[in-house]
């Protein structure tokens, strides 16, 4: 009705979260609708709203978009988000494929059975500190940029600091070993739409709290 | 060496074979280096050769690429098999990550345990049956065209031949209800390049044993 793209999704992170956040850093204002209870959902899937019957689905340009990575390759291809060939979309999608790998296992944690938390939560920090994070702090030593690809924002710098952030709400030092993730995340940080995302009051949604997991499984299973 | 492209992997599906499925629907000849062993993937590791110290590792191009859907996008773009615009695209995308979540479900299934399995082949078949399978019966009954997006061939169709025929492994008359993707499945078969791949002798992978599992296992240390 009003143009802007429309997300439905439970009122949390999840997989919508990085959507959320491009669409907030191309500047682009959006609506949410929010699944509460299964009937919610229940309700989407006999609309015949959601292809494949899951969720997130966002309606954007006269299409219902659902899974998460067309919708997140289909934003970032319209907001200029995706460097400016070929060479540099391969490297962009490695990024982020690696980043979205490490927000599944960070996203997942509270989901997990209680008498699994511990060793995920170990396998998480590891993974963060052991094998994704050098990755981007290297990339960035070599070519000396303020961005990960083609001197210019995209996706990946978007979606990686996110992931950061998601990091550092369970243990606040972890960038310790990585200056040049420390100054990436400021500066990233810095920049207006992503500055206003940041603040309270924006649609970034805060971690869930351990009380709400039981009423989002409700909803799905 | 060659300048064709080289894969890194096992010798079995896992995450490869897409990218396998895709190179040869798109007529591009590529080498194989198989990892046998745990030593042969910790010689990668220790090479620096593995972003994410992880395969599919694809050399192609003058780059390393890892993650199985950044190559096979790359792939798709290069050989033209991702429509023409952003709306073919932002289908084919939606599209091809179902099959990619169907395909995943079968992936693991020889590698769980004995008690699960029966359990989780049937999740299999429900959602092949009533979540997948009928979105592509559908767009194909809905535009009367040959090909999924855009009256062409994409990687779209390429991913949901290969999908089905992986679940017909497990089920047989799988497509029984789905007359579209039976002709559907005949002609997309029929591709030269396809077809060529589909015979005896092709690059293409046998479904996973009980004995590769544990080749597998010893491998990736799971």
């Amino acid at each position: 009705m009003s143009g802007k793209p429309k997300l439905h999704y439970f009122n949390g992170r999840g997989r919508m979260e990085p959507i959320r956040w491009l669409l907030a850093a191309a500047g682009v204002e959006f609506e949410e609708s929010f699944l509460e209870k299964k009937d919610d959902l229940t309700k989407l899937q006999k609309d015949e709203s959601l292809l494949f019957q899951q969720v997130p689905m966002v309606e954007i340009d006269g299409m219902k978009m659902v899974q998460t990575r067309a919708i997140a390759n289909y934003i970032a291809t319209k907001y200029n988000l995706y460097g400016k060939d070929l060479k540099e979309r391969a490297l962009i999608d490695m990024y982020v494929e690696g980043i979205f790998d490490l927000n599944e296992l960070i996203m997942s944690y509270d989901f997990q059975p209680v008498d699994k938390k511990e060793q995920h939560f170990a396998n998480m920090m590891d993974k963060a500190t052991n094998r994704y994070f050098p990755v981007f702090e290297k990339v960035l030593k070599d070519h000396g940029q303020d961005f990960l690809v083609g001197n210019q924002l995209s996706r990946a710098d978007v979606q990686l600091l996110e992931v950061i952030l998601m990091a550092e709400e369970w243990k606040p030092d972890i960038l310790a070993k990585f200056p040049l993730l420390q100054s990436f995340k400021a500066r990233i940080s810095n920049i207006p739409t992503i500055k206003k995302f940041l603040q309270p009051g924006s649609q970034r949604k805060p971690p869930i709290r351990p009380e709400e997991v039981p009423k989002v499984i409700a909803i799905f299973y | 060496m060659a300048g064709k492209p080289k894969l890194h992997y096992t010798k079995g599906r896992g995450k490869m074979e897409s990218i396998r499925w895709l190179l040869a629907a798109a007529g591009v000849e590529f080498e194989e280096q198989f990892i046998e062993t745990k030593e042969d993937l910790e010689k990668l590791r220790n090479d620096g050769v593995l972003l994410f110290q992880q395969v599919p590792m694809v050399e192609i191009d003058g780059m390393r690429m890892v993650q199985t859907r950044a190559i096979l996008s790359y792939t798709a773009a290069k050989y033209n098999l991702y429509g023409k615009d952003l709306k073919e695209r932002a289908w084919i995308d939606m599209y091809v990550e179902g099959t990619t979540d169907l395909m995943g479900m079968i992936m693991y299934l020889p590698f769980q345990p004995a008690d699960t399995k029966e359990k989780n082949l049937a999740l299999i078949i429900e959602r092949a049956t009533t979540r997948y399978f009928p979105v592509y019966e559908k767009a194909l009954k809905d535009h009367g065209q040959d090909y999924l997006v855009g009256d062409k061939l994409s990687w779209a169709d390429i991913h949901l031949l290969e999908a089905i025929l992986m679940t017909e492994e497990w089920k047989p008359d799988i497509l029984s209800a789905f007359p579209l993707l039976q002709a559907f499945k005949g002609r997309i078969s029929n591709i030269p390049t396809i077809k060529k791949f589909l015979q005896p002798g092709s690059q293409r992978k046998p479904p996973t044993d009980e004995k590769f599992v544990a080749v597998v296992r010893k491998i990736f240390n799971i």
